[in-house]
């Protein structure tokens, strides 16, 4: 356990000190959000009728964005074998690295998004709706993205390959986190969909660890 | 009093056999030098020994008992240094140590980081952080995690290269204390270094030509 914390503690570390990663992630969600309206128009009904959808896609491509680095600086300067050596089991150096991404990266676009609900016209029912599936969604994203990092490690052109195999995984918390919200904004319960997008959390919570550990354990070989 | 050995190792990466029929043993306090060309598998038997690498037969033991077994156990008696060094640039040296201590189990990580970057001589660089240090500082502060944390057993994958003088001293006054204390030291290096009464193992005696790897696949011979 306290090796976990102390793990989470460096990658912290290192992603503020290095600076750009959360800055990336977030001005490129809010840039792909903020071309929607050049693309379709600045039509206030067309916008609200896709907000959700938009925010929602726009935020999984920029958790996707960093993913590829989840384990590959430390894959390429030996840290992960010292890891995988000492210290706390794999799946928790799995785990650990995840929370520190998504603090990083997922907690950032979160902030940003009612600001994005606003410029795309969102009903105000639909934002509280946002936060809290983004809020139960976006960890998904991160653990399943974990996996794909880690079976992309030491891949050729592993950042392709990575979207190739976690987007279609996406699809689900996609379905359920931009279900809700349009399920509140049309004056219906969300609470099915969000019960939905916390069971997928609570499935990838244990689920990820140890398939990501069982890929880098490979990667190492 | 520890005891590391390994019985009939057979080391297969991909489809290319790399050695076969490996004994070692080691007792405490004793050291194993591995010798042989590039390419004759003493990296690879390192990461065998490290558990980092499963062996293709063959089996290694930690007094008496199979290391496949418990492999929890071996990760936490096992002190690898490989051919990189691990140091984030971004972190000073006495950081990217504390690290390592803290994750290792040392109670106090940053007093342990310290007195192990002064006795590998790399005290005045403590501050300074991991992309400004030479290639012998970053191999000192990898080589100071081996004393930050006491572990019985010391993998050492070339430990000399990038080290001068000066360091290589250190290091087989460390591997001699190490020693002392009943702990086993196994290094492979093309360097000079002052290992006493080491076990040498040359790797070339063990060779891969005349085994036909497609024989793997169906063979429970080995």
């Amino acid at each position: 356990m306290k090796g976990f914390v102390r793990l989470v503690g460096r990658d912290l570390r290192l992603s503020l000190r290095q600076g750009a990663d959360a800055f990336v992630a977030v001005m490129f969600f809010v840039l792909c959000v903020v071309l929607f309206p050049f693309g379709v128009g600045p039509e206030p009904n067309v916008l609200a009728r896709i907000a959700a959808g938009v925010i929602w896609v726009a935020a999984l491509l920029a958790s996707l964005l960093s993913l590829e680095r989840l384990f590959q600086a430390d894959y390429e300067d030996g840290s992960l074998e010292l890891l995988a050596l000492g210290g706390p089991p794999l799946e928790a150096v799995v785990l650990a690295k995840t929370l520190a991404h998504w603090l990083v990266t997922g907690l950032p676009l979160i902030a940003a998004s009612p600001l994005l609900a606003v410029l795309m016209n969102m009903p105000a029912d639909g934002m509280p709706v946002l936060v809290l599936t983004l809020l139960a969604g976006t960890p998904t994203l991160s653990l399943v993205g974990a996996i794909g990092a880690a079976l992309t490690l030491g891949a050729r052109r592993g950042g392709v390959l990575l979207s190739l195999l976690i987007l279609p995984l996406y699809i689900p918390v996609l379905i359920f986190g931009a279900g809700a919200i349009d399920a509140a904004a049309a004056g219906f319960a969300a609470r099915p969909q969000l019960l939905l997008l916390t069971g997928l959390l609570a499935a990838a919570l244990p689920l990820a660890p140890l398939a990501g550990a069982a890929a880098l354990r490979q990667a190492l070989e | 009093m520890p005891d590391f050995s390994g019985t009939d190792l057979t080391c297969l990466r991909g489809d290319r056999l790399v050695f076969r029929g490996l004994d070692f043993q080691v007792a405490s306090g004793g050291a194993l030098l591995l010798t042989g060309p590039n390419g004759s598998g003493k990296s690879s038997l390192l990461r065998l020994m490290a558990g980092l690498l499963r062996p293709f037969s063959g089996q290694l033991a930690w007094n008496g008992e199979a290391i496949a077994d418990e492999p929890d156990r071996h990760r936490a008696r096992v002190h690898y240094v490989g051919h990189q060094d691990a140091v984030k640039p971004v972190l000073s040296a006495l950081e990217n140590l504390a690290f390592w201590a803290g994750l290792g189990g040392a109670p106090n990580p940053a007093a342990a980081a310290h007195g192990a970057l002064a006795s590998m001589g790399a005290a005045h660089v403590e501050a300074v952080p991991g992309r400004y240090l030479s290639a012998g500082q970053k191999r000192r502060l990898n080589l100071a995690r081996l004393i930050a944390v006491r572990r019985p057993l010391w993998l050492l994958d070339e430990p000399t290269v990038a080290l001068d003088r000066d360091g290589i001293h250190r290091l087989e006054a460390e591997m001699a204390r190490h020693r002392s204390d009943g702990g086993i030291v196994v290094a492979s290096t093309h360097a000079e270094i002052d290992l006493p009464c080491a076990v040498v193992l040359a790797l070339d005696r063990f060779p891969a030509e005349g085994w036909d790897t497609d024989d793997a696949e169906d063979g429970d011979a080995w």
